[in-house]
């Protein structure tokens, strides 16, 4: 994603993610590992642009991605690790015990928030897990400060060995802006693991003395933290002191240029006498933070009288409009919005091979657990063929559950309907398998469905082990669903080409016939990332189109629907055949191609 | 401090809003100004209505374009300007595609695409640039243009000169679809000057 000019201008214009890779590489990192994920994916895909310097991995999940970087750093090496915020949860715990071990090498644990929920299942806070997990946390307001933060994490670290949280949001790593450009620090020749089973190995013996160094690390953290040039004060008009972190600093100078600013770029340990000669030098002081209300809680933990979530909402992103309001600021005049606009949700592409799957699953009476990926998007109409959705790899386990529960309802006079889990292929990668393994231990009855597109496409087309390709751009292993299935314990596999209806509702139906796991493999590579259609654009004859709409029950968007006309969109359309299968009247077939057709 | 001028662009995800504001954003930058760009990626981009925002002037702060406040709109899409009007200035001009893409809510009868389109959009803005850009794009034989054309069709109500949008565009698109891009930027300039 990263455009770089090929000659080298002073400033680049970067997004935050582009800014947080080229910062490992001028602050001399050597390993970058993660797991694609809204809104920090970019990070780790713009440092592969320095694979000549950085080795980069995209790891089965969070977990193993932070285990690896910290594989690396107590090698030595300056690491970075990225991941979305719930990313972190997977991630937690590593976490927790590498504070205790601390680092050796410098290792940035770059976090992406999603405040507002853009693309994401909930907005948790990850400046919680700073005080949690007992480590500091950074959080960049621009693309130049996610740049400078990177080589700041890194000193941080190496200072006083610990790992460093480098928080970022939806608005600063999908925003770009000018940044000054720096040259890579040089790199030493690496140590390599040096042997000290005291400082290195956190059984209880050797734990506890690191529980009490980790206490002693935090004071030297919160010491360095009023001191830190991610922390100042901007003294102006001294009625109004606004403390500000991450990106609400620029939408509070967006909109009060003049007011007295403490600016926080490093978030905890929290920067205390700062904000004691801050709020002294102020009448009026507050807080305008994103999502929980972290830095004002500790303000009035100081005994310091402010305001905060009494005027500055805690739910959603936060903007300059919505925070003009708690400003005292009136909004300009707009123009009005029409109110009637028919709604244009995200779906599924044209051509998605997950339509399919959910086109078969129609035909019958089931529960359906989803998973997080494209085919979450399988909830909206007029599909409706996903009933819940949990967290990673939750689709699998949860449709377990649910058959359990069904077992011991108690009532044999109703039949409560089959439930079937869809995951795909590298949600299963990430923490599917576990799951499956629980069915087939634990005697579950479910059906997993695994739709395997063969890469992981929502978060952009990322390569995961069953792709046969590295992020570094090597062929590899391409780990395979079924002998994983196999590995388990599950006896029922089938591999089904979802743009056969025919074959995926026979294949459905028979594994919801049995009394036994079933895991079905719902295998096509998604046409976005192969850039190619499955076939030539179709076209509906209107002279046989009786209207049924059965077509438009696939919810394709390349299927429109206007002037009381049913017609397929050929620039949209990516010829899967779907709508071909389900018209009962033969009115869709292959289109004439257009005159600009190569 | 010299005003921020504020763009907003608005379409379905896969129109090539992405790159567009790419352009835009590097044309202010090798003006010399200072730049942020806001993009929506991930789960929001499938298809469904996409924002990007670019602001530039001497010192830039917020990514974001408050509520009019934007001195264009360009919607590639032509319903998508009426949803995103609350950004423009009522001073502000709509460079709007006449394409229409009709969404899966209207497509499964959950709702209606407005049948009066057009009329909605010169009663909303003072301002309105309404252009035929996938007609056009076809005339050059590549419909992936629509928003290049557009692009130029907006650069006519900015105060960038043509050398930064060139290099621009060349800075953004693989060397052999340069030449494509340039006459549809250029095609589209033209256009606006004669609306």
């Amino acid at each position: 994603m990263a455009i770089m000019s090929h000659t080298k201008p002073p400033r680049a214009l970067l997004s935050g993610n582009e800014a947080i890779a080229r910062g490992a590489w001028e602050a001399g990192v050597t390993v970058a590992t993660g797991y694609p994920g809204t809104p920090s994916t970019e990070i780790l895909e713009s440092a592969r642009a320095f694979a000549n310097d950085i080795y980069c991995e995209w790891s089965p999940n969070e977990k193993v991605a932070l285990e690896v970087a910290a594989g690396a750093c107590l090698a030595g090496a300056r690491t970075i690790v990225t991941m979305k915020h719930v990313g972190l949860n997977v991630a937690a715990d590593p976490l927790m015990t590498l504070a205790y071990i601390g680092t050796v090498g410098g290792l940035a644990i770059c976090v992406a928030d999603d405040p507002g929920m853009h693309s994401s299942q909930n907005e948790q806070d990850t400046r919680h897990y700073a005080r949690f997990g007992k480590v500091p946390i950074l959080e960049p307001s621009d693309s130049q400060e996610a740049k400078d933060f990177v080589a700041l994490a890194m000193q941080i670290s190496e200072t006083h060995s610990t790992p460093v949280l480098l928080r970022s949001t939806t608005r600063v790593s999908h925003s770009s802006g000018a940044v000054a450009l720096g040259e890579r620090r040089p790199t030493a020749p690496l140590q390599g693991f040096q042997k000290n089973p005291q400082r290195f190995v956190p059984i209880p013996l050797y734990g506890r003395p690191m529980r009490v160094r980790l206490e002693e690390r935090l004071a030297a953290l919160a010491a360095a933290a009023n001191t830190s040039p991610a922390n100042r004060i901007e003294w102006g008009d001294r009625s109004l002191g606004i403390i500000a972190e991450g990106i609400a600093y620029q939408y509070v100078r967006e909109l009060a240029p003049d007011a007295s600013v403490l600016k926080i770029g490093w978030v905890w340990p929290f920067p205390d006498e700062l904000i004691r000669e801050f709020a002294a030098g102020v009448r009026r002081l507050l807080i305008v933070e994103e999502l929980d209300p972290i830095l004002e809680e500790h303000v009035r933990s100081l005994g310091i009288a402010c305001e905060g979530r009494s005027l500055v909402p805690g739910i959603g992103e936060l903007s300059s409009d919505r925070l003009a309001a708690a400003l005292g600021k009136s909004a300009p005049a707009s123009f009005k919005i029409d109110a009637d606009l028919p709604a244009r949700p995200p779906v599924l592409c044209p051509a998605c091979p997950h339509r399919g799957i959910f086109s078969a699953l129609g035909k019958f009476d089931v529960v359906v657990t989803g998973d997080i990926g494209c085919y979450s998007l399988g909830v909206f109409p007029p599909l409706k063929r996903i009933d819940t959705i949990l967290c990673m790899g939750g689709g699998i386990s949860m449709a377990h559950g649910m058959q359990k529960a069904d077992e011991k309802s108690g009532d044999t006079s109703r039949t409560l309907p089959k439930v079937v889990g869809i995951v795909g292929d590298s949600t299963f990668f990430h923490s599917g398998i576990t799951g499956l393994l629980d069915i087939a231990y634990n005697k579950g009855a479910a059906t997993i469905i695994v739709v395997d597109n063969r890469i992981t496409a929502m978060t952009g087309h990322q390569d995961h082990p069953g792709t046969g390709r590295t992020l570094m751009g090597e062929d590899t292993i391409s780990a395979s669903v079924e002998d994983f299935g196999r590995a388990c314990g599950i006896k029922n596999i089938a591999t089904v080409d979802p743009y056969d209806l025919k074959e995926s509702i026979e294949t459905i139906g028979k594994a919801l016939g049995s009394d036994e796991p079933w895991l079905i493999v719902a295998r096509s590579p998604c046409p976005l990332h192969a850039r190619k259609s499955v076939g030539p654009a179709r076209r509906v004859d209107q002279e046989l189109c009786k209207k049924c709409k059965a077509c438009l029950r696939l919810g394709c968007p390349a299927i429109e629907w206007a002037n009381d006309e049913i017609r397929v969109n050929e620039l949209l359309c990516g010829g899967c055949t779907l709508c071909e299968q389900v018209c009962k009247e033969g009115a869709i077939a292959i289109a004439a191609a257009g005159a600009c057709h190569e | 401090m010299s005003k921020t001028t504020s763009i907003v662009m608005v379409g379905v995800g896969g129109q090539g809003i992405l790159l567009a504001t790419q352009i835009a954003a590097r044309a202010a930058l090798i003006m010399g100004f200072d730049v942020k760009t806001n993009e929506v990626h991930g789960m929001a981009q499938r298809g469904g209505s996409v924002v990007a925002q670019i602001r530039f002037g001497e010192k830039v702060f917020s990514p974001l374009v408050p509520e009019g406040t934007a001195d264009v709109l360009v919607s590639l899409e032509r319903i998508e300007a009426l949803r995103f009007a609350g950004f423009l200035s009522p001073d502000g001009i709509a460079v709007v595609s006449s394409q229409a893409i009709i969404p899966v809510t209207v497509s499964s009868g959950q709702a209606k695409y407005p049948s009066d389109a057009e009329d909605r959009l010169r009663k909303t803005f003072r301002r309105l640039a309404y252009i035929d850009a996938v007609g056009v794009a076809e005339r050059l034989c590549d419909t992936r243009v629509a928003n290049v054309i557009l692009l130029g069709a907006m650069s006519a109500s900015l105060d960038l000169p043509a050398e930064c949008w060139q290099e621009a565009i060349a800075q953004c698109v693989k060397p052999k679809f340069k030449e494509m891009n340039i006459s549809a930027f250029e095609e589209g300039k033209r256009l606006a000057v004669s609306v």
